[in-house]
């Protein structure tokens, strides 16, 4: 069946070539008059999960139907009610800010951080007009100093405030390793829990158009040892805005996980408040032959892959991990029991990534209800290189993704 | 340590090397840029400058001379710092209220560093406890030129000093509530040693005997609200800002009371209460803290309307952090948002067994401090009523909002680094001479001369201070040590970070998760 979902490179994918990387130019680059539809033009009509509505898949349900009992019922919690609801559209980009600037009209104590941020409305417009309303000094453009002002906010964090610190990249964060992994994520436990530190620390990282080696960086899985924190990383608008709401709202340090590729994806969303949960995974399109678990910009390669694969006769389980620290082992075995194969997609490098760790997780957990051996698509171990056709190679493509479930699945 | 005229002179004299005759080619270069080097050609620029850039040239903070690569310090013949060529330093800013005065407590020697420069004591590289320095008023001096490189004492006390009798800055009260601090420091850091020997306390232990002056001084005019912040070297910066000695005492044993039940322990000292916000291992890693701690203060007041919050933070830190990054980019950060802050450098001169002077370009700390736009001061740091009184006035100036300041304070550690330290580069001479000024003796010299105190009161609160710290060992002792299920509290704020388990469940909500039996 078709799922809706399509990620960018729709247009690819329907052309039925699907070795081809999507183009993403498209996403990084156009106006966002471009996607309002132009009768054939290429791309970008996105959904979020299949459970919306206009449902070609009656099997869709929601991740929070599954894990009923692990969520702790919220008002505004997202269970019901944005799938009867028209919404409105917007970019992911439009989402992030909106849940920002809800956050920050809620609570006075909300403030960002962070270079550009301010006059210029953030590099990625993720804070635009954010200064103008609320002031210099709540939307506060810093020098350029990772480093200190990450722990301007760890310390602003610990004495009432909640601020949101932005990287401009988050390659630029290894400049903050230092307060990241020693104040951000050890304070709260070394000061025998006196001080929290309610900061959420978020950014655009991952490969994107041929940026170079240095702002093709996967910074999650650097930061995934650090005790203390919390990383989650967001893939669509829905869960953009839910994901940085619930992220302020978390008394823990959250690591929000942007890419930057991924800003121009366009989406209805729900007009009324919601969250999504910090721990839950997002069941993307329910299947019976493997499970493939990706987060983030993999998602729509997973996704374009999956249009293949349906075509060929399989039937992926496709998961959204979108917490990458904790991994939610629930929605994971749930579907580890029910397909037995696994495929993990990720842009990491292939070690030390994040789905080094997951695999490690799901062998310990469920390895009675595995059939075969974890797969594991990551980026290979090599520096982001600008040509553009190395950087393809460089990270997971549709078509690998299907030769690995169709070997997977033998 | 690098000599003024005739480091100058070699300076115009390598230039000439470049270009021969080109005097304007050395202004070019100079005037350029804070780093510069000898190469050949001219910037076109030379074209622009005006004489008064010639000038100026004889003006230079000292650190501009300094730095070039052609005239590395220790190229530089061992000659006397002269205290004219630092005299004619010159800064785009003003330090405003701060003026040299002479303090009456303490007129021994300056910091002499017999090794390895020959400075003779008279002309004292520091200025503020320089009696020659004294001699001059300072109508000779420039001050616009000289912003930030004076000690201060405020205008204030200089009046209150004529209107009473001559010496007594403190009241009976304030003296003897500095002395007790200052003993409740030295007696509990030494009790420390004793323990750690005693394989009481583990890891490492920076113990701070010497430098109490400084956080007396300091620590003793703030609030309860206002915040402090500290590194390693912590333990007496916790005392002086009110956690009680037993808290600290079973922190550093491991047990359960201390003030962060165990699981920070000597280098990581916190108190929400009493607003210590730690307690870092990394140098310079605090800062940055502090800075966001000031930073809320100024949101407070201006975003959250909070109209009476003037809380000021101090951020203490040593010499050797004085040249990490995030110190530079702290003193920037907060100088362009005038945080309400005092940075605190005590300079004891070593960073375990690295030399200050070795390690740094221009060892005059609070030089650096007008480069950012804030005052830079300089004051002895083993007396605690010169120390009181500059913190005075950069406590006020920071509570009015009027920005940050960077007090350098001299001073120096009776011990090693660490217990851990065989202490054994530092000269014997160097040490005997500080401690020759050890603070405590010189502020009961200074109560009872003065008639604020008498022997048998000094003695009562030493013998309170033992009974104090010897209390906070019993109760120390006494103190359980964490179970197992304190291991995976306070990780997570919201214990939901643990996640969700295979079987549904928040990982937090089964009940055995924080005895350790349920699987991570």
């Amino acid at each position: 069946m078709a799922a809706i979902f399509q990620g960018v490179g729709a247009a690819a994918a329907l052309s039925s070539s699907p070795s081809n990387s999507f183009d993403s130019k498209k996403l990084l680059f156009s106006p966002r008059r471009s996607f309002s539809v132009k009768k054939g033009a290429s791309v970008v009509v996105v959904r979020s999960d299949g459970n919306v509505n206009l449902d070609l898949n009656p099997r869709g349900r929601r991740a929070q139907q599954l894990i009923a009992n692990a969520v702790a019922t919220k008002a505004d919690s997202s269970a019901t009610s944005s799938s009867s609801k028209p919404g409105h559209e917007l970019l992911l980009f439009e989402a992030l800010r909106e849940g920002l600037e809800e956050e920050m009209e809620r609570d006075p104590s909300v403030c960002v951080m962070g270079e550009d941020v301010g006059h210029y409305g953030g590099s990625y417009k993720v804070t635009k007009g954010l200064a103008t309303k609320f002031g210099d000094l709540r939307v506060l453009d810093t020098p350029i100093a990772e480093n200190s002002f990450t722990g301007m906010g760890i310390g602003a964090a610990m004495t009432g405030l909640r601020p949101v610190v932005e990287g401009m990249n988050m390659g630029f964060l290894l400049l903050a390793f230092n307060q990241i992994s020693n104040n951000c994520g050890m304070l709260h436990y070394t000061s025998g829990g006196q001080f929290t530190i309610p900061i959420v620390i978020r950014g655009p990282g991952g490969v994107g158009r041929q940026l170079g080696a240095e702002h093709s960086q996967r910074l999650e899985s650097y930061f995934q040892s650090i005790p203390g924190i919390q990383m989650v990383a967001c893939s669509t608008p829905y869960n953009a805005k839910g994901l940085m709401k619930a992220a302020i709202r978390s008394e823990n340090p959250v690591i929000l996980f942007e890419h930057v590729l991924l800003y121009n994806l366009k989406e209805r969303i729900p007009d009324e408040d919601y969250i999504c949960n910090l721990e839950e995974a997002e069941m993307v399109r329910p299947g019976e032959h493997v499970t493939i678990l990706t987060y983030s910009r993999m998602r729509y390669h997973v996704m374009q892959a999956a249009k293949t694969l349906v075509n060929k006769g399989y039937d992926p389980e496709v998961i959204d991990i979108r917490s990458l620290k904790p991994f939610d082992l629930y929605t994971i075995g749930n579907s580890v029991k029910k397909t037995h194969r696994v495929l993990i997609v990720e842009e990491c490098m292939r070690t030390g990534g994040i789905g080094a760790s997951l695999t490690a997780a799901i062998n310990e957990n469920f390895l009675d209800y595995l059939d075969a051996p974890i797969m594991c698509l990551s980026s290979q171990d090599v520096p982001t290189p600008y040509a553009g056709t190395l950087e393809e190679w460089t990270v997971v493509q549709p078509a690998q993704i299907v030769t690995a479930v169709e070997q997977l699945c033998h | 340590m690098f000599g003024g005229s005739p480091f100058l002179f070699h300076f115009i004299n390598s230039s000439r090397r470049s270009l021969p005759g080109d005097y304007s080619h050395a202004l070019s270069l100079v005037s350029s840029a804070p780093h510069f080097s000898f190469f050949p050609s001219p910037p076109s620029s030379l074209l622009y400058l005006s004489p008064s850039i010639f000038h100026s040239l004889l003006h230079l903070p000292f650190s501009l001379l300094s730095s070039s690569p052609a005239n590395t310090p220790h190229q530089k013949p061992k000659g006397s710092r002269k205290v004219e060529r630092d005299r004619t330093m010159s800064s785009a800013f003003s330090a405003g209220k701060f003026t040299t005065q002479p303090f009456p407590l303490n007129t021994t020697s300056p910091r002499s560093h017999d090794k390895p420069f020959n400075i003779p004591s008279a002309t004292s590289p520091f200025f503020g406890s320089s009696r020659k320095l004294r001699l001059n008023s300072s109508s000779k001096l420039n001050l616009h030129r000289r912003s930030g490189t004076v000690v201060a004492v405020s205008d204030v006390v200089k009046e209150k000093k004529s209107k009473f009798a001559p010496n007594l800055l403190i009241t009976k009260e304030e003296g003897l509530v500095l002395y007790e601090d200052m003993v409740l420091g030295r007696a509990f850091e030494d009790m420390c040693a004793q323990m750690y020997y005693r394989g009481k306390m583990f890891g490492f232990v920076h113990l701070y005997n010497g430098q109490e002056a400084v956080s007396t001084g300091f620590i003793k005019h703030l609030k309860k609200e206002d915040s402090v912040v500290s590194t390693y070297r912590d333990h007496v910066h916790a005392l002086s800002k009110g956690v009680p000695a037993r808290a600290v005492m079973s922190e550093l044993f491991g047990k359960t009371t201390g003030c962060c039940r165990g699981q920070g322990g000597s280098m990581h000292m916190f108190s929400s209460e009493h607003n210590l916000l730690g307690g870092f291992a990394f140098i310079g890693e605090g800062i940055p803290v502090a800075t966001g701690a000031a930073f809320t203060s100024k949101y407070k007041r201006e975003v959250l309307k909070e109209a009476d919050c003037d809380h000021v933070t101090l951020a203490f830190f040593g010499d050797g952090t004085c040249n990490n990054g995030q110190f530079f980019e702290c003193l920037n950060m907060a100088a362009l948002w005038k945080l309400p802050i005092v940075f605190v450098v005590e300079n004891n001169l070593w960073a375990i067994g690295m030399s200050h002077l070795r390690a740094t370009s221009d060892p005059q700390i609070y030089k650096k401090g007008p480069a950012f736009g804030m005052p830079g001061i300089h004051v002895d740091g083993m007396d605690v009523l010169k120390v009181r009184e500059v913190a005075k006035e950069a406590i006020g100036r920071a509570r009015r909002g009027e920005g940050p300041t960077l007090v350098e304070c001299e001073t120096y550690r009776f011990r090693g680094h660490s217990l851990a330290d065989p202490d054994e580069l530092r000269d014997p001479a160097e040490k005997a001479h500080y401690a020759a000024r050890d603070p405590i003796t010189a502020l009961k010299k200074y109560l009872i001369e003065n008639s604020l105190a008498s022997e048998a009161e000094l003695k009562a609160i030493d013998k309170k201070i033992d009974e104090v710290v010897e209390d906070s060992v019993e109760f120390a002792d006494e103190s359980p040590l964490p179970s197992r299920s304190q291991l995976l509290e306070n990780v997570f704020a919201d214990p939901k970070g643990f996640g969700i388990g295979p079987d549904g469940q928040y990982r937090c909500e089964d009940p055995k998760f924080t005895e350790g039996t349920a699987h991570v």
